[in-house]
């Protein structure tokens, strides 16, 4: 079976531990010299970052995340063997693990670790596709000949340079779409090097939980969960035409997921159309003073993805689901492209108006498209509104405060209703 | 029922008529037209629930009745009839059906029960007051290119028409705004006016309302309550509910104290501006207006398709200033002016700019600018 050193890069057959160094790091598999696509997730990102450029840092539990009242957005495995783990409440996790280091987090140090490893993973491939700043997928097919070498070493040669270069560790997931390959690259962290190959594809996925595919979140899973769906083989039991009655196109994507199939293409720069957010409530909410505090929160998180990748969009849509799961949508155009949080909530505020007495709501959404370059928004200002531009001038204040000091460092009162 | 009526005057009312009722029906009886025959006159009454309509036309009326036929069915018919026609109609309500005839053509139409036809409900109007065509004209086409189409500023998507006091005088004064560009235009007051409720008048019956105007001699009898404004002519009564909402306080929005002044022969302006707008095919063409020492030049400059310039001759002596404009309203204020120049009044780059026809305070133009 062929196999490969992940620490000299010999390639090797079957061997547990390297000939050459010795090493017990060996990955092996049937198919590992054939599979291109890939998905490298970075260990930890946040906090191997901070470890990096604080060694004292290393072996003390690590937590990256916004003062006491914030949530956890990363932990290092120190801290997660005490089980503290993103999204928990800050407190939770001091509880747990009292001896943490807690950090805000420095976006910019992350974001300069994420371009040096894009281009690494641009030396391999042009088909690189980043999910975030520390995740991407990439389509190593034809890259052999150029390279000398199979995908699987060239992978195992990224993750080494970036340990050496950068001193950050990621894990790879290798296989034949982007779906497994993104299972894949979760399934041995850290620093893991995992394959999942064509023959064996039905047999993985037998009695892995639906909430494995990408897409299935509590919502979803519990919809599933109502139709007695719980495995992926609960799910092989269902015609497709059954599912997509069910389900709608959701069903169409389940039936392919469910089977390894996964057609999709890693597509650099793949052209954002649309930004929104939107969160489900823990319970349904019908006081209005509370959906517009959810209203502002979306609208933030949008402004600030679309902020974040330089772009305006003209199209504010809302999303609401009433209690019994009826979905509303209005959306309205702009006279020109927006990427301002106050624009965007003032518009939708106007929308949610329309439809405010059909609460309470289980969800709430805003979202932003036909999207623009950036140069192009806010362009003119509202004669009606002449305070417009001042809000947007304090915005734009508030976030260069925001990159200096962290994210809570100043908010609006109304995001804390 | 039955009448015969000459068809271009049958077609003059059925027009009227069609034009209110909505081409997307889901209530059968709104796309009908009512038609009701008595003494020497025919009446036809259109409706969407918002704006009724009612045309009346001289025929010789041989059976007084009433029925309702479908709107456009009956204006495609007239139309297509030749000129100079006796189309003779003729409601048979046991069969439900109208038949119209003329010279050779015949047709059968289905009809609804005229019972079943909505009327608006009259109601009181607290402002009754005459005013001649050309006046009611010129307040509306002058501010309609600015009412805003959108849904969710509904106050905007009309003309508010109200009295105002300019220069201690009192006026009839009409204001469109879509938050981008605004247009105030003032009259003198009719007599009887002085009481008048201010009412958004939607913008299907402001286009509704034009056909009434087009007669230089005609009085318009105006009502107008909270609720509702009715149109008059002895021919035609054009009544409509007004847009529920507070029109927005306009006047804090208008620069009075804009100091740098251009003046330009508005016809030479609006052709460049349409010119060098030509290379951009963007949504929202941006146009750049540069000004000092008696030159202005209009450019263009449109990264994916290609760059324009023109320069003209203009009055301007403050200091240089270099500032952005939507073309298209550029070009939709500069056409409103019809005697003299226009003269439009600066701030900043970044302040509303107002534009006037010479010293003309009666109709003004107020324009957001934009980046450029």
């Amino acid at each position: 079976m062929p196999a490969l050193c992940r620490d000299c890069l010999s390639e090797l057959q079957d061997n547990r531990r390297c000939p050459n160094c010795g090493s017990p790091r060996v990955v092996s598999h049937p198919e590992l010299f054939d599979l291109t696509i890939a998905h490298m997730d970075c260990d930890a990102f946040y906090a191997s970052v901070e470890k990096r450029d604080n060694p004292e840092l290393a072996d003390k539990p690590v937590i990256i995340g916004g003062g006491k009242r914030g949530v956890v957005s990363t932990a290092c495995y120190i801290a997660r063997i005490r089980g503290v783990r993103s999204a928990m409440p800050m407190f939770q996790a001091l509880r747990l693990c009292p001896d943490a280091v807690v950090l805000r987090p420095r976006m910019d140090a992350y974001a300069e670790v994420s371009r040096k490893i894009r281009a690494m993973m641009e030396e391999l491939t042009p088909a690189v596709e980043p999910l975030s700043l520390d995740e991407a997928f990439m389509d190593l097919s034809g890259t052999r000949r150029l390279h000398g070498a199979p995908p699987a070493v060239m992978l195992a040669r990224l993750v080494r340079r970036m340990k050496d270069e950068l001193g950050v560790t990621g894990s790879i997931g290798l296989s034949h779409n982007k779906f497994l390959a993104k299972v894949a690259s979760d399934l041995d962290k850290p620093r893991g090097f995992s394959v999942i190959g064509r023959a064996e594809t039905a047999d993985f996925l037998k009695d892995k939980p639906v909430s494995l595919i990408w897409g299935v979140g509590p919502s979803a899973q519990a919809a599933l969960d109502r139709a007695g769906i719980r495995t992926i083989s609960d799910l092989l039991r269902w015609d497709r035409s059954a599912l997509h009655e069910r389900f709608g196109s959701m069903g169409d994507r389940l039936w392919h997921l469910a089977r390894g199939q996964d057609r999709r293409a890693v597509s650099a720069n793949a052209p954002v159309k649309s930004i929104s957010n939107e969160t489900t409530f823990a319970e349904d909410i019908a006081d209005p003073d509370i959906l517009d505090g959810h209203l502002w929160r979306m609208s933030e998180k949008v402004a600030d993805r679309a902020k974040a990748k330089r772009l305006a969009g003209r199209v504010v849509t809302l999303k609401l689901k009433r209690a019994d799961h009826a979905l509303l949508t209005r959306r309205v155009a702009l006279r020109d492209a927006t990427q301002i949080a106050d624009r965007i909530y003032r518009t939708a505020r106007a929308l949610f108006a329309q439809v405010a007495d059909r609460a309470p709501f289980r969800l709430l959404g805003v979202g932003l498209s036909e999207l623009y370059p950036e140069a192009q928004a806010d362009i003119s200002g509202d004669l009606l509104d002449p305070d417009a531009a001042r809000r947007a001038r304090a915005e734009r204040t508030a976030d260069e405060i925001r990159r200096k000091f962290g994210p809570n460092a100043i908010i609006k009162g109304r995001a804390l209703r | 029922m039955k009448f015969s009526i000459e068809r271009g005057v049958l077609l003059k009312a059925v027009s009227q008529a069609q034009s209110v009722v909505e081409r997307r029906n889901t209530i059968p009886i709104l796309a009908n037209v009512l038609i009701e025959a008595e003494g020497d006159n025919v009446q036809f009454r259109a409706t969407d629930l918002d704006i009724e309509v009612v045309d009346r036309a001289p025929a010789q009326v041989e059976r007084a009745g009433a029925t309702t036929v479908a709107a456009t069915t009956l204006h495609e018919i007239v139309r297509k009839l030749p000129d100079g026609a006796l189309v003779t109609l003729t409601a048979d309500s046991a069969a439900g059906r109208l038949t119209v005839e003329a010279g050779r053509s015949n047709f059968s139409l289905a009809t609804l029960p005229k019972e079943d036809f909505p009327v608006m409900a009259s109601s009181e109007y607290q402002s009754n007051f005459s005013a001649p065509a050309p006046v009611l004209r010129r307040l509306f086409d002058k501010s309609k290119f600015a009412i805003s189409t959108e849904e969710t500023r509904y106050y905007l998507n009309g003309v508010y028409m109200h009295v105002a006091e300019s220069d201690g005088q009192k006026v009839l004064r009409c204001v469109a705004t879509d938050g981008h560009r605004l247009a105030r235009i003032d009259a003198d007051l009719p007599q009887g006016a002085e009481d008048m409720p201010g009412v958004i008048v939607p913008r299907k019956t402001v286009g509704e309302l034009r056909k009434l105007l087009d007669d230089d001699d005609m009085q318009i009898a105006v009502s107008v309550s909270e609720t509702k404004v009715r149109f008059a002519t002895p021919d035609i009564t054009l009544t409509s509910k007004v847009i529920d909402g507070t029109f927005p306080d306009y006047a804090r929005v208008i620069p009075l104290h804009n100091t740098r002044r251009l003046e330009v022969d508005a016809r030479e302006f609006a052709a460049a501006v349409d010119r060098v707008a030509t290379v951009s095919s963007e949504r929202s063409r941006a146009v750049k207006m540069q000004m000092e020492n008696d030159r202005l030049v209009l450019s263009v400059n449109a990264p994916d398709s290609g760059a324009a310039e023109e320069e003209l001759a203009v009055a301007y002596s403050d200091e240089p200033l270099e500032i952005g404009f939507n073309a298209k309203y550029l070009l939709e204020i500069a056409s409103q002016v019809d005697r003299e120049n226009a003269v439009f009044l600066f701030n900043s780059a970044g302040d509303p700019t107002l534009m006037r026809e010479g010293n003309d305070d009666s109709a003004i133009y107020v324009v957001m600018p934009m980046r450029v």
